[in-house]
């Protein structure tokens, strides 16, 4: 092997030709020196240790190389090398054909024929109902409690026995635009299933991390002013969709006096739904002279600027959402036509999101 | 030939498959039982001439085995279809076992009625809607909490918020509401100062429209000591530049200011947002000496 390795050295340094000789000859350095191949246990792991803190080694000089360029750039009074992104999972994200795209028509036309066209359009004012299964117990209701100051217009009523289908027809006699049913399982609230009236979707959503209100520090009493919305993430025609059947839980015209802010973020599936009370302040930064970077304002030489900062404070439950359905109708598990359904198969890429 | 008695008793007292001890009682598993317990009457291994009713798919028969067919296991049991209805049930029975112990043969008719019974209660169930139970594999449930948590920290969700409400105040969505940043509106205020009144009465018209709850919160910020432009009550005690204000308002005013947020800028800031609401009431009471003027403007 060492005779090999030798020969190829040599190789390289007399003939510097082509890429393609310097891709074969790494292969061929790859396919020798691979620990996996060795069928001894002990000069296996020693071989293993070595590549390893060879990569390390390699790893902590570019590093410094790196440093030591971009000290000298900035002493220079050049600009320093480009620096370089860190890979994530969410740039490198598996390309999904069904991300909207902001000038398209086709889901424009969409939105005005959806089911939420008539609430987004402030035809009609939201009116939640929400319900529970039916055994409710410990945090449910505490949650439910939250939630009814959470979203404006809602009311609460007891579950009794009926059918879900038979709270449909009494909903859709009663004017609602939407129904949410929290759903208990051991004694715990974990999935939310939200159906939007008169014919709209049914979301089954699953329900994890809550955090109540009382259990949050620092935190705030919400106001009966109309919230704000923030729907962050919310690329594709699905996740749009879902985002316009969240949209429609809250009123259109929200009071920015009440400077009362409802997120609902998604990351990697998963929605997380914060409440907060906001407020627009201005900080100063006081910077030095020779720190040039943090140029904000062109005010001259000041020393100290403002930059406007907004500060939240918390209040009302934390918690976060996974989809798990989306059915076309209102609920209807064994006849209704499903648009989205989650299977253990779509989790075998960590790269692959459908939100 | 008859040996009910040493099949019973080797049962009973050696090993039977069937039997089955719980702390209630000792119950027989054998389907052909009438009553389910481990009895000496109630043993269908042990009883030569026995009864049962069972059920098919919701269709009674009653079974019979009679000792002629003892040496023919595969022909043992034989099979009658029991009609849908109770009593014609009841009258098939009595029929059929005419000359049968009467023990046996109440057994059987009491097992009758409890299995329509059951009939009766399995079909108005099955019309109702059931939840199902549906089960998830540990390992899916583990791999998800991991993710959520990844996925949370992936999402600041604190910085994306501010960053968003920035991005809204940036595009304009807050005009007339916020007044930032405080120097260059200090700036043009002191530049023209008519102008200034000119805008904020508009302003207050709007406000008028949009609520008295809001006219409340106008009033006390005006009441601070800010006559002539419209503050968040927050922003206005967390800026330092209460002496800018000098030049526009009275020194009796100034000095009501001062007191009041110097304990707001004492405690912390987040009791700030509690505070305000509780100190409405009596913030309310010394304003009416003071800004009657104003009250009539907006009013």
């Amino acid at each position: 092997m060492g005779g090999k390795r030798k020969t190829n050295e040599n190789e390289g340094m007399e003939g510097e030709e082509d890429s393609k000789h310097n891709i074969k000859k790494m292969e061929k350095e790859k396919s020798e020196i691979l620990p996996s191949s060795i069928k001894n246990k002990e000069k296996r792991s020693a071989v293993h240790a070595k590549l390893k803190h060879q990569k390390k080694l390699d790893k902590r000089k570019k590093l410094k190389a790196r440093d030591a360029a971009a000290k000298r750039a900035l002493e220079l009074g050049e600009e320093p090398p480009p620096k370089q992104i860190p890979r994530t999972i969410e740039n490198t994200r598996e390309a999904d054909e069904t991300v909207c795209m902001p000038d398209d028509e086709e889901l424009f036309a969409g939105n005005d024929a959806d089911e939420f066209s008539a609430v987004l359009k402030q035809d009609r004012t939201p009116k939640i109902l929400i319900t529970t299964c039916r055994f409710n117990s410990t945090r449910g209701p505490a949650f439910i409690t939250e939630l009814l100051s959470v979203i404006p217009n809602s009311h609460y009523h007891k579950r009794g026995t009926y059918d879900l289908k038979k709270i449909v027809e009494y909903a859709n006699n009663k004017e609602f635009t939407s129904i949410i049913v929290v759903h208990t399982n051991r004694r715990e609230p974990d999935a939310l299933l939200i159906i939007g009236l008169p014919d709209g979707p049914t979301a089954h959503f699953k329900l994890s991390s809550l955090v109540l209100r009382k259990d949050i520090k620092n935190h705030g009493n919400p106001t009966s002013h109309e919230p704000e919305l923030v729907l962050n993430n919310f690329t594709t025609r699905l996740g749009h969709r879902i985002g316009r059947l969240i949209q429609s839980l809250f009123p259109q015209s929200p009071n920015f006096r009440g400077r009362r802010v409802v997120t609902f973020h998604n990351q990697r599936d998963f929605i997380f739904f914060r409440h907060h009370r906001y407020i627009f302040e201005t900080k100063e930064i006081k910077q030095s002279e020779s720190k040039g970077k943090k140029a904000k304002d062109t005010k001259g030489e000041s020393i100290s600027k403002e930059k406007v900062i907004a500060r939240l404070q918390e209040c009302g439950p934390r918690f976060t959402l996974k989809l798990v359905s989306l059915q076309h109708g209102t609920f209807d598990t064994k006849g209704g036509e499903f648009e989205w359904v989650h299977k253990p198969e779509m989790d075998t890429s960590r790269r692959r999101f459908f939100l | 030939m008859q040996h009910d008695e040493v099949i019973w008793q080797v049962i009973r007292h050696k090993h039977c498959s069937f039997m089955s001890k719980i702390t209630t009682g000792i119950f027989c598993r054998n389907p052909y039982n009438v009553t389910g317990i481990c009895n000496r009457s109630s043993c269908p291994l042990a009883n030569s001439r026995y009864a049962t009713i069972r059920d098919h798919d919701g269709v009674f028969y009653l079974y019979m085995k009679t000792i002629e067919r003892a040496h023919k296991p595969n022909d043992l049991w034989e099979r009658v279809k029991l009609p849908r209805n109770y009593e014609k049930a009841l009258e098939l029975i009595d029929k059929h076992l005419m000359y049968w112990p009467k023990l046996l043969v109440h057994k059987i008719k009491q097992r009758l009625t409890k299995m329509t019974q059951m009939r009766i209660r399995m079909r108005k169930l099955a019309l109702k809607t059931r939840e199902k139970i549906m089960t998830t594999p540990r390992k899916e449930k583990k791999r998800e909490a991991r993710r959520e948590e990844k996925a949370e920290k992936a999402a600041v969700l604190d910085k994306a918020i501010e960053k968003e409400l920035l991005a809204r105040l940036e595009n304009g969505i807050y005009d007339g509401i916020y007044n930032l940043p405080f120097n260059k509106f200090l700036q043009t205020l002191d530049t023209d100062d008519l102008q200034a009144e000119d805008e904020n009465e508009e302003e207050s018209e709007v406000e008028y429209v949009e609520g008295n709850f809001e006219l409340e919160e106008e009033d006390d910020i005006e009441d601070l000591g800010m006559k002539d432009y419209h503050i968040d009550e927050e922003v206005d005690d967390d800026d330092d530049d209460d002496d800018d204000d000098d030049d526009e308002v009275n020194a009796v005013e100034e000095q009501r200011v001062r007191r009041k947020s110097k304990p707001a800028h004492e405690k912390s800031e987040k009791d700030e947002f509690g505070k305000k609401l509780k100190k409405r009431p009596r913030i309310h009471v010394e304003v009416e000496h003071e800004g009657g003027e104003r009250q009539k403007v907006t009013f």
